[in-house]
């Protein structure tokens, strides 16, 4: 008999998430009113710090920490009705969505009492924005591999090294970085601790990475004697790997992962018109059954979350599946409508597509590539 | 998943695990009626599961037919069981009695009518069904018929039409049944809560619960055999393009189960023809992109007879296509969101 590998159990949302739904959607609708498609495009990438502060000020920042840190206590569930009505509209959460999403989940559960009380109320206001460093310019997949050195110095660390693709570094707060306390090439995943590091520390050096669209939110960011404080580090020394593995699920398992085009396809039904011919039809049912279906996996994992359960695998499977699902779209608005794809002139739907198609192939490289998420998968079934 | 699910659960894994072997499903392939296992089916109370107790059903839900149905996809299953499972519904929510026995239902053809029509005291039956599932082997056919211009279930039994014998690829009868004035053994205007178009929307619906089994089905044998499998000095399971490939067949397949669980729920709840046609289009998807990389894992002996592993990507095939396929279903869909607009998308989506 086959034991499914992976565990979907359907989540029903609770009425008090439904109620909070007709909540959110109004606010959007006063904030946002008609927000042009091709900004809606940019689903979560859109960063406005005022837009931040009116999000903590309703109470959807940190909407399950505890309430003595500034959070709501209120449900993944929940949570997750939020974050969904925000990405269907490309609502700008960016300057708080790191920080909301991985960075004050990963202070609640390994930061001191002292960073915990320092930084999430004000993360749940909507007032600090992070950045993630991670990668660096000889490490991406393999990220036990990276080399920024964190050496003990009196009352902390010296830090010398690069990072790169570091997100919203040049606007954000602090960094959660992730570097080399202790070296040993025979053990690598071992020796990493993360640290909080605030941007405007002196020896810190940034400089744009232009994206093949020509804007800029990648940064390389070198560190050439950066002092950063004891108090600052997240967890014990050489934990590291095992807190960013926890965080990376954080960082997987939202509808995040399978709406970055939900732009597109509304404006897709809104060219096909309301009586599409067979195959426009066809073409949009099948996005249409994918979609549904993503949303009910996406929901089951926060089902999980809420139940205290850890759906790392799951949320690869949805990763995967949702990112594929976000990438098919621009391809086949271009084979069905076979329109021009646009930066700023044309129609609604040409501008949606010319931004989305040059930014798909990002979408199944953040937070985990394709292989990486398949490796993940590989390994649930019993094959690593 | 409550308790009674588990339970069922556990029921037909133990029943299907002994008695489906490879030998039975070839026996039934050359035309063997397995009627030990029928007997069996119903003496576990596993054909009835949405009749009510009072009519002699286990009184369950539409979440508990699922845990039955999806397992006759896992296992193969050589029995209608998930179309008895519809007729008895169908009847028993059109308040007719439910007759012992293989059941089956028709016509599966959207666009086939039989004509029902008053005859003295009763009613008969005419027209041609084609493609009905296992129309030699059931002793009754539930039917949905427009008379006196509103839709009616009629159950006829199997000595009143005559069957021409045919089958799908997995060589399960999909016969030809013709009613020549046919006596109608019970009749009813159709229950409050089904509608018009019972027959194509839950024989998708079971089609749906039953390719989601011979997905998972697909995904436990192929990783199996991929760890057992050694080429090259190592299992090939061991190799990246073999662990992609078997990766994307559990996204699949966990796609599938989704899908069709969630349509179940629908059916439980009531109204679920949004998510009905989802789960249609997305496991159908799904079932053929399973059954292609399960065979290209398996290699050359998973294209033999002998393999087992053809029992059910031959009804994978076959079932994809039944109650619509997912070009159909796809365009249905596609119509109905088109028809609400664009700005209606996310309201529909969210609300169900």
């Amino acid at each position: 008999m086959a034991v499914p590998a992976f565990t979907f159990e359907l989540c029903e949302l609770p009425p008090a998430a439904e109620a909070l739904r007709a909540e959110v959607r109004a606010f959007l609708r006063a904030e946002l009113g008609d927000l042009p498609p091709v900004r809606r495009a940019r689903s979560w990438g859109g960063w406005d710090r005022e837009f931040s502060r009116k999000m903590g000020a309703r109470g959807w920042i940190g909407m399950t920490w505890p309430k003595r840190y500034g959070g709501h206590e209120r449900s993944a569930l929940e949570r997750y009705v939020v974050l969904e009505e925000m990405l269907a509209v490309g609502a700008p959460v960016s300057a708080h969505w790191v920080a909301d999403r991985q960075s004050g989940p990963l202070l609640l559960r390994f930061g001191t009492e002292a960073q915990r009380q320092r930084f999430l109320p004000a993360i749940a206001r909507g007032e600090l924005a992070f950045a993630i460093g991670m990668s660096e310019p000889d490490s991406g997949s393999d990220l036990a591999s990276i080399r920024t050195r964190a050496e003990r110095a009196p009352g902390g660390y010296r830090v010398n090294g690069t990072k790169v693709w570091t997100s919203n570094a040049h606007r954000s707060d602090y960094m959660i970085a992730l570097f080399r306390t202790h070296h040993d090439p025979a053990k690598k995943h071992e020796g990493l601790t993360q640290f909080l590091v605030d941007t405007k520390l002196p020896g810190i050096t940034m400089s744009p990475i232009i994206d093949l669209r020509g804007s800029h939110h990648f940064n390389m960011v070198v560190f050439e004697d950066a002092f950063v404080p004891e108090d600052m580090r997240v967890g014990e020394e050489g934990a590291g790997w095992k807190q960013v593995t926890a965080e990376l699920a954080f960082e997987r398992s939202g509808p995040e992962r399978y709406l970055s085009c939900f732009a597109l396809l509304v404006e897709l039904i809104r060219e096909v018109g309301r009586e599409p011919g067979e195959r426009a039809a066809a073409t949009v049912g099948r996005l249409i059954a994918h979609l549904a279906t993503l949303r009910q996996m996406s929901l089951s994992v926060a089902g999980m979350i809420e139940a205290g359960r850890n759906p790392n695998l799951e949320a690869a499977v949805v990763k995967d599946l949702g990112t594929n699902f976000e990438q098919e779209i621009p391809e086949i608005v271009h084979a069905l409508l076979g329109v021009e794809p646009t930066i700023d002139s044309g129609s609604d739907l040409q501008q949606a597509l010319g931004y989305l198609t040059q930014n798909a192939p990002s979408f199944s490289l953040r937070g985990g590539t394709r292989e990486i998420l398949r490796g993940i998968i590989a390994r649930g079934l019993g094959l690593r | 998943m409550n308790e009674l699910r588990t339970l069922l659960g556990n029921v037909v894994t133990r029943l299907f695990t002994d008695r489906v072997t490879p030998d039975v499903l070839a026996s039934v392939e050359k035309g063997q009626w397995p009627a030990a296992l029928w007997d069996a089916l119903e003496e576990n109370g596993l054909t009835l599961p949405l009749v009510p107790e009072a009519k002699g059903g286990a009184g369950g839900t539409w979440g508990d037919a699922h845990v039955v149905i999806r397992a006759t996809g896992r296992h193969a299953v050589p029995l209608p069981l998930a179309e008895t499972i519809v007729a008895a519904w169908l009847l028993a929510e059109s308040g007719l009695d439910v007759p012992a026995g293989p059941l089956t239902i028709a016509p599966v053809h959207h666009d086939e009518r039989l004509r029902l029509s008053r005859a003295g005291d009763g009613w008969t039956l005419s027209g041609t069904a084609a493609r009905v599932p296992w129309g030699r082997a059931a002793r009754h056919v539930a039917v949905v018929a427009e008379a006196e211009a509103r839709p009616h279930v009629a159950l006829v039994a199997a000595r009143d039409y005559r069957v021409t014998e045919d089958r799908n690829l997995a060589l399960e009868p999909r016969d030809t049944l013709v009613f020549d004035g046919a006596p109608v053994s019970a009749v009813a205007p159709i229950g409050a809560r089904v509608p018009p178009d019972a027959v194509w929307f839950y024989g998708a619906l079971a089609r749906s619960a039953q390719m989601a089994g011979g997905l998972e089905y697909l995904v436990g044998q192929a990783t199996r055999y991929a760890t057992e499998r050694r080429q090259f000095g190592k299992p090939i399971g061991a190799f990246q393009a073999i662990q992609w490939q078997l990766a994307i067949l559990g996204e699949q397949a966990a796609a599938a189960g989704t899908a069709a669980a969630t349509a179940f729920s629908a059916a439980e709840r009531g109204d679920p023809a949004f998510e009905i046609a989802v789960a249609k289009v997305r496991v159908g998807e799904a079932a053929g992109i399973g059954a292609s990389i399960a065979h290209q894992v398996h290699g050359a002996i998973g294209f033999t007879y002998e393999h087992a592993l053809q029992f059910t990507t031959r009804r994978l095939w076959s079932w994809r296509a039944e109650f619509g396929g997912e070009g159909w279903w796809a365009a249905t869909l596609g119509r109905s969101i088109a028809a609400r607009g664009a700005d209606g998308l996310w309201p529909l989506l969210t609300a169900r």
